[in-house]
C-alpha cells in the first residue's frame, strides 16, 4: 500500500542561507514529486532599474547576487555598450576578465564548501571556505572590497589593477593552484563523497536540452555550450582556455566541472595579467542613443543575459534580466523524482541555486487591453469575489 | 538583568534570517563561522531552528511577501532574543528603497537592538556590532 506524505521545507531554514520553499511528496522513502515556490527575496530590480540613470544601473544590477556581483554588471555594461554602440579599451576588457575569474573562482569554492556541508563533511566546508578566503583578500586589494565590487562602468572599468598589485595576484594564484590540487584529490579520490555523488540526480543529455539548462548543469551532461567560448566578450577570446565537459549528469560530475573549471580560472588570470596591455580604461561615452541592446556573459552558474531598450533619455525604457537558475530550477523535475529524500538535498544544492537572481514576479495580462490587469493582491481578490459570487447563487444570500 | 538574558549572553545562538537580501551579508555572516574569523570559539553557533536561537541576524529588505513570515519567526523566537540588523538593507532597505517590493523596514516589522552598517558589512565589522551589543546589555546592569 503507497502512502504520500507531503514534506515542506522552508522557506525560512538553514539548509540554504536564502530563503525558498521546496514541497517534497514522498512515498515511504522515495520522492515521487516536486514544487517550487518563489518570491521570499523579489524585490522589483527590473522596475527600479528604469527609474535610474545607466550609471546608477550597475549598482543596482550588482546587487541582484553577491555571489555573481560580477557577472551582472558585466552583462549590463555590455547590454548598454551595445545599444549606445560604445567601444572599450583593450585594459578593461582584461581588467573584466580577471575580475570575473577571480569571482568564478570564489563562487565554485563557496558551492563545493556547502555542498560539503550538505553531505555532512563540514571538513570540506571549513578547509574550502578557508582557501576562499585568498580570492577574498585579492579582490579586497584589486577593487577594494570583498564581496560588491564596483568595478564595472559603461565604456570600461571603475579602478586599474596597479603594478604594484600584480605579485601578489600571482601569488594568491599560486597558492588557490596548491589548494586546487588538494580538493582534487581529497574530494575526487574520496571513496565515501564517491559512494554518496556517483550515480544520483542524473540529468540526462537530451533533458538538459529540453529543459534549457546552463553552465556546469548542462555541461556536467555533455552539453557543451560556453558563453565564454561560443560569444565571446571581455576578453576571453585572446587567451587560450577549455570548456571542461563530463558525460555522467549526476551530482559527481557537477563537482568535478567546478573542480576543473577553477583549474581554468586559474590559469586564464595568468594569461591576462600577462598580456594585459598598457592605455586607458575608460571610454568615457556621453550619450545613449535610442535602440536597444543585449549583453549576456557566463555567470559561474550558467549564462546571464540582460536586455535594454533606450529611448534617448539618461535611463532606460525597459530593463530585462534572465538569470540562470530560473533555468536550472525545472530540471529538479527530472533529478530529483525517483531518488530518495537523503540525497534530496544535494540534487537541489547541485545546481548551485541562486534565488535572489530568479525572483520574477508574475503578473497576469488581460488578453483584450493588454494591460497587466492582475497582480498578487488582485487574484486573491478575484478568489474572494468567487466565492461570494457562488455563496449567492447556491444560497441566494449575500456572503458577509 | 535578568537571568535569561544573563545566560544567554555566555553563549549566545545564532538564527540567520534572510528577507529579501542579495546573499552578500548572507555569504558575510557565513564567513565569520568558518576558519578565517571563526565565532565559534567565542561560543557563538549557527542554529538550524528558530526555536534555539538567542540572537536573530537579519539581512535584506522585508518585502512583502516575507513581512508577515519575519514577524511570524520572530513570536516563534524564544524570548528574551536580540536582534541584530546585518547590513543597509536590513538598516534602511538601501538601493532597493522605492521599490514596489518594500514593505515596511526591518525596524517597524520587528524590534530591533543594533544596526551593523556595510554594504556588506565585512564579518570583522558582523563581528564587533555583536560584541557592542553584548556589551551595552551588561552595561545596563551596572
Amino acid at each position: 500500500m503507497s502512502h504520500k506524505v507531503t514534506i515542506p521545507i522552508g522557506p525560512y531554514h538553514s539548509l540554504q542561507e536564502e530563503p525558498e520553499f521546496y514541497q517534497l511528496t514522498v512515498d515511504g522513502e522515495t520522492v515521487i514529486d516536486i514544487d517550487v515556490r518563489i518570491g521570499y527575496v523579489h524585490r522589483g530590480i527590473e522596475k527600479l532599474a528604469e527609474s535610474m540613470s545607466y550609471h546608477k544601473i550597475i549598482f543596482l544590477v550588482e546587487r541582484i547576487c553577491g555571489i555573481c556581483s560580477t557577472s551582472h554588471p558585466i552583462a549590463s555594461v555590455q547590454a548598454i555598450e551595445d545599444a549606445g554602440g560604445i567601444e572599450v579599451p583593450d585594459r578593461a576588457l582584461y581588467i573584466r576578465t580577471i575580475v570575473a575569474e577571480l569571482e568564478r573562482l570564489h563562487s565554485h569554492m563557496l558551492w563545493l564548501g556547502l555542498a560539503g556541508h550538505f553531505l555532512g563533511y563540514n571538513t570540506v566546508w571549513m578547509w574550502a571556505w578557508k582557501y576562499r578566503e585568498i580570492v577574498c583578500d585579492l579582490f579586497e586589494a584589486i577593487t577594494g572590497s570583498r564581496q560588491s565590487y564596483a568595478m564595472m562602468k559603461v565604456g570600461g572599468v571603475q579602478r586599474d589593477i596597479e603594478d604594484e598589485y600584480i605579485p601578489g595576484l600571482i601569488k594568491g594564484m599560486d597558492d588557490t593552484l596548491r589548494a586546487l590540487d588538494m580538493f582534487k584529490g581529497a574530494v575526487l579520490d574520496d571513496p565515501v563523497l564517491g559512494a554518496r555523488l556517483k550515480g544520483i540526480g542524473i540529468l540526462s543529455k537530451e533533458d538538459a536540452l529540453s529543459y534549457s539548462a546552463l553552465g556546469p548543469t548542462s555541461r556536467a551532461s555533455g552539453v557543451d555550450k560556453d558563453v565564454r567560448r561560443d560569444d565571446p566578450y571581455a576578453a576571453y577570446d585572446r587567451v587560450k582556455w577549455n570548456v571542461i565537459t563530463q558525460k555522467e549528469g549526476d551530482v559527481f560530475a557537477k563537482a568535478v566541472i567546478r573542480i576543473l573549471e577553477m583549474y581554468e580560472s586559474v590559469s586564464i588570470i595568468k594569461q591576462c595579467v600577462q598580456k594585459m596591455p598598457k592605455g586607458s580604461i575608460d571610454s568615457n561615452p556621453k550619450e545613449i542613443p535610442p535602440g536597444e541592446g543585449i549583453g549576456h556573459a557566463e555567470a559561474p552558474r550558467g549564462e546571464v543575459f540582460h536586455y535594454i531598450r533606450s529611448d534617448g533619455t539618461n535611463s532606460p525604457a525597459r530593463y530585462k534580466v534572465r538569470a540562470p537558475t530560473y533555468m536550472n530550477f525545472p530540471t529538479f523535475k527530472a533529478t530529483v523524482i525517483g531518488e530518495t529524500i537523503s540525497d534530496a538535498t544535494i540534487i537541489l544544492a547541485a545546481i548551485d541555486p541562486c534565488y535572489c537572481c530568479t525572483e520574477r514576479k508574475m503578473t497576469a495580462v488581460n488578453q483584450k487591453t493588454r494591460k497587466r490587469s492582475f497582480t498578487g493582491d488582485d487574484m486573491i481578490k478575484l478568489s474572494q469575489e468567487k466565492t461570494r459570487r457562488l455563496y449567492k447563487r447556491m444560497t441566494g444570500k449575500e456572503l458577509r | 538583568m535578568s537571568i535569561k538574558l544573563k545566560a544567554l549572553l555566555k553563549s549566545p545562538w545564532v538564527f540567520h534570517l534572510c528577507s529579501g537580501s542579495c546573499n552578500n551579508c548572507d555569504i558575510e555572516i557565513l564567513d565569520c563561522i568558518t576558519p578565517r574569523y571563526d565565532i565559534e570559539r567565542f561560543g557563538m553557533l549557527l542554529v538550524g531552528s528558530v526555536r534555539h536561537a538567542d540572537v536573530l541576524l537579519c539581512t535584506g529588505i522585508v518585502n512583502k511577501l516575507g513581512e508577515s513570515r519575519v514577524k511570524r519567526i520572530y513570536n516563534q523566537t524564544p524570548k528574551p532574543c536580540l536582534v541584530v540588523a546585518v547590513g543597509n538593507c536590513a538598516n534602511s532597505q538601501g538601493v532597493f528603497r522605492g521599490s514596489y517590493a518594500c514593505g515596511k523596514p526591518l525596524d517597524q516589522v520587528i524590534p530591533v537592538d543594533i544596526y551593523i552598517p556595510g554594504c556588506p558589512p565585512k564579518p570583522e565589522a558582523i563581528i564587533l556590532g555583536v560584541v557592542k551589543l553584548i556589551e551595552k546589555i551588561k552595561g545596563k546592569k551596572k
